[in-house]
C-alpha cells in the first residue's frame, strides 16, 4: 500500500483525460487543401481495383432503387388497371429479380467500401506509429503525449470516414438525386416543376440548421470535456480533498460544470427536434402538391394514375440524399482538419538519423570525448552546452555538478544523441558519434533516469526491455544484483506481476529498482546516471545504492549528482554552470579552491545538520 | 501490416439478459421528471396515431379524390394532410426534447450522485481503482443509461407499438393481404434479432481492441526515451503492428456483418412488396380492393422495415446499458469503510496529544501493522524509519483516519477518532508530502485550499514563511497566476513550499510530514528546510524522515520493521539499543553528516 496524499494515482491526469474525450479546441472548420487530400488520397491507390469496382456497385444500386417505383408505375397503369395478370407475372419477376440484385450489390458495395477504408485506416495508423519512432526527442518534448495519440486514433478516423464512405456515398447519393429529378421531369414535367418548389427551403433549412449545429455541439464537446476534466482532477487529488476535508465545496464545483454540460446537450438537440420535423414537413409539401396537382391532372386526364403513384414514391426519396449529403459536409470539414494534422505529422522532418555511411560501432571500450561542443535545444532557444572539452576513460566514473540549468542533464542527452550539437564534436573511442549509426550507439550506451519509465506489461518484460532474447536465469541475475528480485518475489505472481499503468503498483524506489535491472541486463559499456536518490526511504536508498554499485563496476560512467553526497565516490567531478565548466578536480581539490563547488557543499552542509 | 489468423480471434461472447431488477431501478431515476416523461410518452402516442391514419388517409385521398373525380375533396382534404403532418412536427418536437430533458437530468443526477460517492470513499476504496476505470463509468457508463431513459426507450415504445398498431390497421382493411405482407414479419424480426446478438459482442471487441491500440500509443510515446534509449523502435513497431493487424480483423469482421445486414432486411421487405403487388393486383383486377388500397398497403410495408430494424438495434443496447447499470450501481453502493459513526461529535479544538493502543491494521490478508503502541505528547516531534513496506505510511494515515484500524485505537487528546466527526478531526491536521497535488486555478487558491476565507495579509505570511513568496511574486500574475490543467508548470521544490504554505496558512494542531526534498538543487533544498523548520515549530509532528538533522531532532524516533515497532527512543539511546537503526544510521544518516 502506498500512501501519498495528492499525488497522481494513475497515469491519468485531467489533461490526458481531456485529450482522449474530446478535443474540446480543436477547429472544426478547415479550408480545403488539395495538398493534403492528394496525401490521402495516394493511400486508395492500392485498392484502385476495389474502389473501382465499389463504385460500378454504387452506379448499380442507385439505378437499382430508382428502378423499383418505375416498375411499380408500370404494374399499375399497364397490368392491374387493364387487368392484365400474365403482364403482372412478369413484371413481379422483374422485380424480385431487380430487388434480389440491389441486394447483393448493396452488400457487395458497403463490405468493400468499409474493407477499403478501414484497411486504409491501419495502413495510416501504422505509417504513423512508425514515424513517431523514427522522431528525435525534441519532438516528443515539445507535443503533448494526449494530443499525439488522438492523431493517431481519432483524426485518422475521421479521415477514413471521408476517404472510404465519404466519396462514393456522395456521388450515389448525387445521382441518386439527378437521376429523381430527371425520372421526373421525364414521366410529368410540370408536375415535377411544381413539386420542385419545395427544393430551395429544404436546402435553405439544411443550411440554416447544420450553422447552427455545428457551434452546438461543438459546445458540448467542450463541456463534456470540462466534466471529464473536473472529475479526473477530483480523482486524481481525492486524497488532498479528503485531507482537507473539502468534500462540499469539489461537489458544488462538479455540479457546475456537470449541469452547463447538460444544458448545452439539451439545445444542441432542441435544434435537431426542430430541424428533422421542419425536413418532414416540407416533405409533405411536396406530397401535398403531387396530390393536389397531380390529382387534378388525373381527372383532367393529362397524367396516369401510375405516375401519380410514383411521384409520391419519389417525393419521399428525394430528402435521403440531400441530407446525407449536407451531413457529409460537416464529415469533410473535420475531416479536413484532421487530415492536416495527420499529414504534417507525417511529414515532420526526421532531425537525427544514420549519416549516409554511418557505420556500427564496435563494441567500445568507453572511452567518451567533448569537443568544443556547443548545444540548444532548437535555432530560437538559449545555448545549453557552451563549448564544453572533457575526456573520460574508459571505466572512469565521473559525476557532473552544478546547479539546476547548469546544463548537466543535457550532457546526458547528447552522449545517447538523443539531440544533435550545433558544433564541436562527441567522440566515443575516437568515433564521433554521428558516423556510426544510432542503434549500435545506442546499444553501448544507457541511461538510468530519475523517473524511470515502467510499461504497463509485466515485471519480466520490463527488465527484458532492452535485451528481450534473455533467458529467465538472466533476468533473476540482473534482478538479483539489482537488489530486486526479493520485492519481486514476494508477490503472488513474482515476475509476472502486472505493472499497472504508470506503475502505481511499485514505489518510487522500486521502479528505479527494476530500471537499474533493466540496465544491468544489457550490460551496456557507457552508463549515464541521474542520481536517483532524491524520493526514496532510507533503506531502499541503500538498496539503490548497492545496486548501482553493481551497475557501475568496470564501466564507464556519467553521473548526474544533485547531492553532493554521492559524489564522493567519483574518479573526478565537473562542476558546471550555465552551459560551461567552471572547475573540475576531486572533491579535495575543489574544496581546497572555495569556488562554486565549495558554496554548493556548504549550502548543503547547513541544511542537512 | 501482417495477415492474422482468424482462429486466433477470441470467440464472441454473447450478450447477456438484462436484469429486471437493474432496468427497475434505473427507471426510477425518471421519477422526479414524470411530467417531461408524461408529455413525451403522450405525444409518442399521437405520433403513432397520425403514422397510422396518414397513410390510410392518402389511399382514401387517391380512392376518393381522384379516382372519384372530386376535385373539392382533393382540396380540402390535402389541407388537412398538410395540418396533420404540421401537427405531427410539433408532437416530435415535445416528444424530443421533452425526453432529452428527463434523460439529461438522470444523467445529471448520476453523475452528481458518483462524483458525491467518490468523494465520500474512503482512501482504501481509492487504492484499489483506477482513475480511468471510475472516469469511464462516471461518462460513458452513464451515457449509456442517458440513451436508454431517452431514445432508446422511445424507439422501442414506439417500434413496438407501430408493428401491433400497423398489423391491426392492415388487417382491418383485407386480411388476407394483410397476411402476406405479415408473413415476412417474423422473419424481419428474426432476422434484425440475430443480428443485433451477433454485431453488438463483436463491435465491443472493435472498441475493446480500439482502446488497447490506444493504450499501446499512448504508452509508447511516454516511454519514448526508454524506447530510444533501448534501441526498441522495430519492437514497438512489431508490436503495434500486431494489434493493428488484428483490430483490421475485427472490424473487417464487422463490416462484413454489417454490409449484409440491412440490404438483407430490405430484400425481405421488398419480397413482401413485390407479393402485394402481385396478389393485391389480382384482387383489384377481381374488383375486391381499390388501388388506393393497394398504394396504403405498399406505404405501411414501408413503415414496417424501420422500426423492426432499429428494434434489432437497440434491444441489444439494453443489455448493455444493464451492465453499464451494474458498474454504475456497484460505485453507488459501495459503503465507505470510514465514516461518521452515527452521533459523532465535533472533536473541538485539539492539543495534539497521540496514542497508539494496540493498533493492528490489515490491507486484504496481508497484516500490515502489528500490535502498535506508542504515545505522542502536543507538540512533540516524532520521526518514522523504516524500508517501504514497514508500515510508516500506514500510521500516519491512521492519524486522519484515511483508514481504520482492525485493531486497537488511535487516541487523539485521549478521544477515540472513530467517536468524532471525520470533518472536525482532519481540519487540524496538516499533511505535507513529497507529491503535492495542485489544483487547476490560482496560486493564491491552492494555497487557501480548505481556508478560503484568509485574508491577503495571513496568505503572504504562510508564503513567506513556506520560502515560497519570492518565487510567486517573480511569477507573471503573482499570486494569480494560474497553475495545474492550462496554467505554469512549477517545479517539484516549488510545489512542495506551495504545499508547506497551504498546510501554514491551515496553522493545524497535528502535522504529518515527509522531509524528503523533491529532487532540487541545493539552493532550493536549502530554502525547503528552512520552511520545514517554520512549519514544525509547534506542532505535533510525525515526519517521514530522511535526514540526519530530522532524526536528531526529535523526541522519539520510531524504527519500523515489517509491521512492527523495532525501537523506540532518541537518536542517542538508539545508537546503543537498537542494530537496525545503527545499520541505517552508518548506511546513510552519517554518509550524509560525513560528506555534508
Amino acid at each position: 500500500m502506498s500512501f501519498s496524499i495528492g499525488g497522481i494515482t494513475s497515469g491519468m491526469g485531467p489533461r490526458d483525460a481531456l485529450d482522449r474525450y474530446g478535443s474540446a479546441n480543436r477547429e472544426d472548420t478547415a479550408k480545403f487543401n488539395p495538398r493534403v487530400i492528394r496525401r490521402l488520397l495516394a493511400y486508395l491507390r492500392p485498392h484502385g481495383w476495389k474502389m473501382a469496382v465499389a463504385f460500378v456497385l454504387t452506379l448499380g444500386e442507385s439505378g437499382l432503387t430508382l428502378l423499383a417505383p418505375y416498375l411499380t408505375k408500370v404494374a399499375i397503369d399497364q397490368y392491374i388497371e387493364p387487368g392484365d395478370m400474365d403482364g403482372l407475372w412478369r413484371i413481379a419477376l422483374v422485380l424480385t429479380v431487380a430487388f434480389v440484385a440491389l441486394f447483393a450489390v448493396s452488400a457487395g458495395q458497403r463490405y468493400l467500401l468499409s474493407w477499403v477504408g478501414q484497411n486504409v485506416l491501419a495502413k495510416l495508423r501504422e505509417d504513423l506509429f512508425r514515424h513517431l519512432q523514427r522522431l528525435h526527442l525534441g519532438y516528443h518534448d515539445r507535443h503533448i503525449v494526449g494530443v499525439t495519440v488522438s492523431r493517431v486514433m481519432n483524426d485518422v478516423a475521421e479521415i477514413n470516414e471521408l476517404l472510404s464512405q465519404g466519396v462514393i456515398t456522395l456521388i450515389g447519393d448525387v445521382i441518386v438525386l439527378v437521376g429523381i429529378i430527371i425520372i421526373m421531369l421525364t414521366m410529368s414535367p410540370r408536375l415535377a416543376l411544381l413539386t420542385f418548389i419545395v427544393l430551395p427551403l429544404v436546402f435553405l433549412a439544411t443550411w440554416i440548421f447544420s450553422h447552427h449545429a455545428r457551434s452546438a455541439f461543438r459546445e458540448t464537446r467542450s463541456k463534456i470535456a470540462a466534466v471529464v476534466g473536473d472529475l479526473a482532477e477530483d480523482i486524481s487529488g481525492m486524497r488532498a480533498i479528503q485531507a482537507f476535508a473539502q468534500e462540499k465545496a469539489s461537489q458544488e464545483r462538479f455540479e457546475r460544470v456537470n449541469l452547463e454540460n447538460r444544458e448545452a446537450y439539451i439545445k444542441a438537440m432542441s435544434l435537431s427536434f426542430i430541424f428533422l420535423p421542419t425536413i418532414e414537413i416540407l416533405g409533405m409539401v411536396a406530397t401535398a402538391i403531387v396530390l393536389w396537382f397531380g390529382g387534378r391532372y388525373v381527372i383532367g386526364g393529362t397524367v396516369t394514375i401510375g405516375v401519380m403513384v410514383a411521384f409520391l414514391s419519389y417525393v419521399t426519396r428525394f430528402f435521403q440524399p440531400i441530407l446525407e449529403v449536407s451531413r457529409l459536409f460537416t464529415t469533410f470539414q473535420s475531416a479536413m482538419a484532421g487530415g492536416e494534422q495527420v499529414v504534417r505529422l507525417l511529414d515532420t522532418p526526421l532531425e537525427i538519423t544514420d549519416a549516409p555511411g554511418a557505420v556500427e560501432m564496435p563494441p567500445a571500450a568507453g572511452r567518451v570525448e567533448f569537443d568544443h561542443v556547443v548545444f540548444r535545444y532548437n535555432p530560437d532557444a538559449p545555448i545549453v552546452i557552451n563549448d564544453v572539452s572533457f575526456v573520460i576513460q574508459p571505466g572512469q566514473t565521473v559525476a557532473l555538478v552544478g546547479p539546476t540549468g547548469a546544463g548537466k542533464t543535457s550532457i546526458a542527452n547528447l552522449v545517447t544523441r538523443f539531440y544533435d550539437i550545433q558544433s564541436g564534436s562527441i567522440r566515443i573511442d575516437d568515433m564521433d558519434i554521428r558516423g556510426v549509426t544510432l542503434d549500435s550507439l545506442r546499444r553501448q550506451v544507457c541511461v538510468v533516469s530519475q523517473e524511470p519509465f515502467l510499461f504497463s506489461r509485466s515485471i519480466e518484460e520490463n527488465i527484458l526491455y532492452g535485451k528481450p532474447d534473455a533467458t529467465r536465469e538472466e533476468v533473476e541475475e540482473a534482478a538479483r544484483q539489482a537488489n530486486a528480485h526479493d520485492f519481486i518475489m514476494a508477490y503472488p505472481d513474482g515476475y509476472e506481476t502486472r505493472i499497472q499503468e504508470g506503475g502505481v503498483n511499485l514505489s518510487v524506489g522500486q521502479r528505479q529498482l527494476i530500471s537499474i535491472a533493466r540496465a544491468i541486463l544489457t550490460k551496456p559499456r557507457i552508463l549515464i546516471l541521474d542520481e536517483a536518490t532524491a524520493n526514496i526511504d532510507t533503506v531502499t536508498e541503500v538498496y539503490i545504492q548497492q545496486a548501482l554499485e553493481h551497475l557501475l563496476q568496470g564501466r564507464t560512467a556519467i553521473v548526474i549528482a544533485h547531492r553532493l553526497s554521492t559524489v564522493r565516490n567519483a574518479d573526478w567531478i565537473y562542476v558546471l554552470d550555465h552551459g560551461s565548466i567552471v572547475e573540475q578536480g576531486s572533491h579535495g581539490d575543489l574544496i581546497d579552491r572555495g569556488g562554486l563547488y565549495s558554496q554548493l557543499y556548504a549550502r548543503q552542509f547547513s541544511s542537512s545538520n | 501490416m501482417t495477415a492474422h489468423k482468424a482462429q486466433a480471434l477470441p470467440s464472441i461472447p454473447r450478450t447477456e439478459t438484462p436484469l429486471l431488477k437493474l432496468l427497475w431501478r434505473v427507471y426510477g431515476y425518471l421519477r422526479p421528471y414524470w411530467k417531461q416523461t408524461l408529455i413525451a410518452y403522450a405525444s409518442l402516442f399521437a405520433i403513432l396515431g397520425l403514422n397510422t391514419m396518414i397513410p390510410q388517409f392518402l389511399g382514401w385521398i387517391i380512392d376518393t379524390g381522384v379516382k372519384g373525380n372530386q376535385p373539392q375533396v382533393l382540396t380540402w382534404s390535402v389541407l388537412v394532410l398538410l395540418g396533420l403532418t404540421v401537427l405531427k412536427g410539433v408532437l416530435n418536437y415535445y416528444q424530443g426534447t421533452m425526453s432529452e430533458v428527463a434523460s439529461q437530468n438522470v444523467a445529471f443526477d448520476l453523475r452528481n450522485e458518483i462524483q458525491k460517492k467518490l468523494t465520500s470513499l474512503s482512501f482504501s476504496f481509492h487504492d484499489q481503482s483506477e482513475a480511468g476505470e471510475l472516469l469511464s463509468r462516471a461518462v460513458q457508463d452513464v451515457e449509456r443509461i442517458r440513451f436508454l431513459t431517452g431514445r432508446a426507450t422511445v424507439r422501442i415504445l414506439e417500434g413496438a407499438l407501430l408493428l401491433v398498431v400497423t398489423a391491426i390497421v392492415m388487417l382491418v382493411m383485407d386480411y388476407r393481404l394483410a397476411l402476406l405482407v405479415l408473413a415476412t414479419m417474423p422473419l424481419l424480426v428474426y432476422r434484425a434479432l440475430y443480428f443485433g446478438s451477433r454485431f453488438r459482442p463483436l463491435s465491443q471487441l472493435v472498441q475493446k481492441q480500439l482502446a488497447v491500440l490506444t493504450t499501446a500509443v499512448e504508452q509508447n510515446l511516454r516511454g519514448t526515451r526508454e524506447v530510444k534509449a533501448y534501441v526498441q523502435e522495430d519492437a514497438e513497431i512489431e508490436r503495434f503492428g500486431r494489434e493493428n493487424a488484428r483490430w483490421f480483423d475485427l472490424s473487417a469482421r464487422s463490416a462484413q456483418m454489417q454490409a449484409v445486414n440491412l440490404p438483407l432486411l430490405f430484400l425481405i421487405a421488398n419480397l413482401g412488396y413485390v407479393a402485394i403487388i402481385l396478389y393485391g393486383g389480382r384482387q383489384v383486377v377481381q374488383g375486391q380492393i381499390t388501388i388506393g388500397e393497394i398504394i396504403a398497403f405498399i406505404t405501411y410495408v414501408g413503415q414496417l422495415i424501420e422500426p423492426v430494424r432499429r428494434l434489432g438495434m437497440i434491444i441489444p443496447a439494453v443489455a448493455i446499458a444493464g451492465s453499464a447499470a451494474e458498474r454504475i450501481f456497484d460505485i453507488l453502493d459501495t459503503v465507505s469503510e470510514v465514516r461518521d459513526e452515527p452521533g459523532a461529535v465535533s472533536i473541538g479544538q485539539i492539543q495534539g496529544r497521540v496514542e497508539f493502543e494496540h493498533v493492528s491494521f490489515s490491507y486484504g490478508r496481508k497484516k500490515v501493522l502489528n500490535d502498535i503502541n506508542f504515545r505522542v505528547e502536543a507538540g512533540q516531534t516524532i520521526a518514522l524509519l523504516g524500508s517501504t513496506g514497514s508500515g510508516k505510511s500506514t500510521i500516519i494515515s491512521l492519524v486522519p483516519r484515511f483508514y481504520d484500524p482492525s485493531e486497537g485505537r488511535v487516541l487523539v487528546d485521549g478521544t477515540d477518532v472513530r467517536k468524532v466527526t471525520l470533518h472536525s478531526l482532519r481540519s487540524q491536521i496538516g499533511i505535507v508530502m513529497q507529491d503535492t497535488t495542485l489544483f487547476a486555478g490560482t496560486i493564491r487558491e491552492n494555497i487557501t485550499f480548505g481556508n478560503e476565507q484568509a485574508s491577503e495579509e495571513e496568505i503572504i505570511r504562510a508564503a513567506r514563511a513556506a520560502q515560497a513568496h519570492e518565487f510567486i511574486i517573480q511569477s507573471a500574475q503573482g499570486y494569480d497566476t494560474r497553475v495545474g490543467e492550462r496554467g505554469v508548470t512549477l517545479s517539484g521544490g516549488q510545489r512542495q513550499r506551495l504545499a508547506i504554505a497551504r498546510a501554514l496558512l491551515m496553522d493545524p494542531r497535528i502535522l504529518i510530514l515527509d522531509d524528503a526534498t523533491a529532487s532540487v538543487d541545493a539552493e532550493t533544498e536549502h530554502l525547503i528546510q528552512l520552511a520545514f523548520q517554520n512549519l514544525v515549530r509547534g506542532r505535533t509532528t510525525f515526519v517521514i524522515a530522511h535526514r540526519l538533522s530530522t532524526v536528531r531532532n526529535a523526541d522519539q524516533i520510531i524504527v519500523m520493521d515489517k509491521g512492527r515497532i523495532q525501537a523506540m527512543g532518541t537518536h542517542e539511546t538508539l545508537l546503543t539499543s537498537s542494530r537496525l537503526y545503527v545499520e541505517i544510521y552508518n548506511r546513510q544518516l552519517k554518509r550524509q553528516e560525513t560528506t555534508a
